[in-house]
């Protein structure tokens, strides 16, 4: 098995998986209590359709399986 | 329109080149202070007000982040780079030179931290077939299939935990090499796209000198270990600037 590397920055954001994005974006950052209060922290990714999701992660990205009733877990 | 900030480095002279600008299109502008220099542009007021209506919209969502990344990223590039949190917005300028000033020393901290590394992400899945190996004959009752059943759920549970054992050897290893390391929640099914489980999803904060030991000692466990692994970086330094500022 060799390792998957996705790289970040080559080629613009382009290869960047959402879903990575969001685990950092939503979780890091300095936190500054900003003006207008928000907090898009802790959203449930997994809460928003997947439909959404596939379209906003694009071509680029292999098909989503949507995981069936599982025997084996 | 609203202030929105994406990053504060302290050695930038010019706007960060990015193409598509900021959130929304919006030019990006320097707000420099004591220092310090905030990446910002204008933003709708109206869409960060009304968040209530965009939480659960992961199109608004991907977009704004996608936006900030690439903001992130092209300060990053350059210079040491302090990414704020996802949609940080304020009234105007003059509240980020005040929240530059009174945040000097925070902002400093984290820049001293990150200055000359790099965030690296490290995601660990059970391997493909890993829990197959309890399939047995075509179960020839109901009490037959619910004990197959059972007997394949267990051995299930044993490869995710063999898998997170294994997963620890190699985010402790891969912490060796950082200089801190973080554990994100392992990431749903759904999200990954993959049918095995996440059983690892670290993020470490490395030494630009040290990335390449830890690329090669991700791939070297990846060969000789059993389970799969994914590395993705170099990524700005998100998961190391938190805290309250």
């Amino acid at each position: 098995m060799t390792v998957e590397h996705r790289p970040t920055s080559l080629f613009g954001d382009r290869e960047v998986a959402l879903v990575d994005l969001l685990d950092r974006l939503l979780a890091g950052g300095v936190v500054l209590t900003g003006d207008v209060t928000i907090s898009l922290a802790g959203i449930d990714l997994v809460r928003i359709s997947l439909r959404a999701l596939i379209t906003s992660i694009g071509p680029a990205e292999p098909p989503l399986e949507v995981p069936s009733e599982r025997m084996v877990e | 329109m609203i202030t929105y900030l994406y990053a504060v480095g302290r050695d930038l002279e010019r706007v960060p080149d990015v193409g598509s600008g900021g959130v929304g299109g919006g030019a990006l502008r320097l707000v420099g202070e004591a220092g310090l220099q905030a990446v910002v542009s204008d933003v709708d007021r109206e869409a960060f007000e009304d968040l209530d209506a965009h939480r659960e919209d992961l199109a608004w969502l991907a977009s704004v982040a996608r936006a900030h990344h690439g903001v992130v990223e092209a300060v990053g590039r350059a210079h040491a780079v302090a990414p704020l949190a996802l949609a940080t917005v304020y009234l105007d300028d003059d509240r980020v030179r005040a929240v530059l000033r009174e945040s000097h020393e925070a902002f400093t901290a984290v820049l001293d931290r990150v200055d000359g590394r790099d965030e690296w992400g490290v995601k660990a899945y059970v391997r493909p077939g890993a829990a197959r190996a309890a399939a047995g004959e075509r179960p020839s009752s109901g009490a037959a299939y619910l004990r197959a059943r059972r007997d394949a759920l267990r051995a299930g549970d044993a490869a995710v935990a063999d898998a997170e054992r294994e997963a620890e050897a190699v985010d402790a290893a891969v912490s060796a090499l950082a200089v801190e390391s973080r554990r994100h929640p392992p990431q749903d099914r759904s999200l990954t796209g993959r049918t095995e489980q996440m059983v690892l999803n670290g993020a470490y904060l490395v030494d630009r000198s040290a990335a390449a030991e830890v690329r090669a000692l991700v791939e070297e466990r990846s060969r000789t270990g059993s389970i799969d692994l994914e590395l993705t970086g170099p990524w700005a330094p998100y998961s190391f600037a938190g805290g309250a500022a």
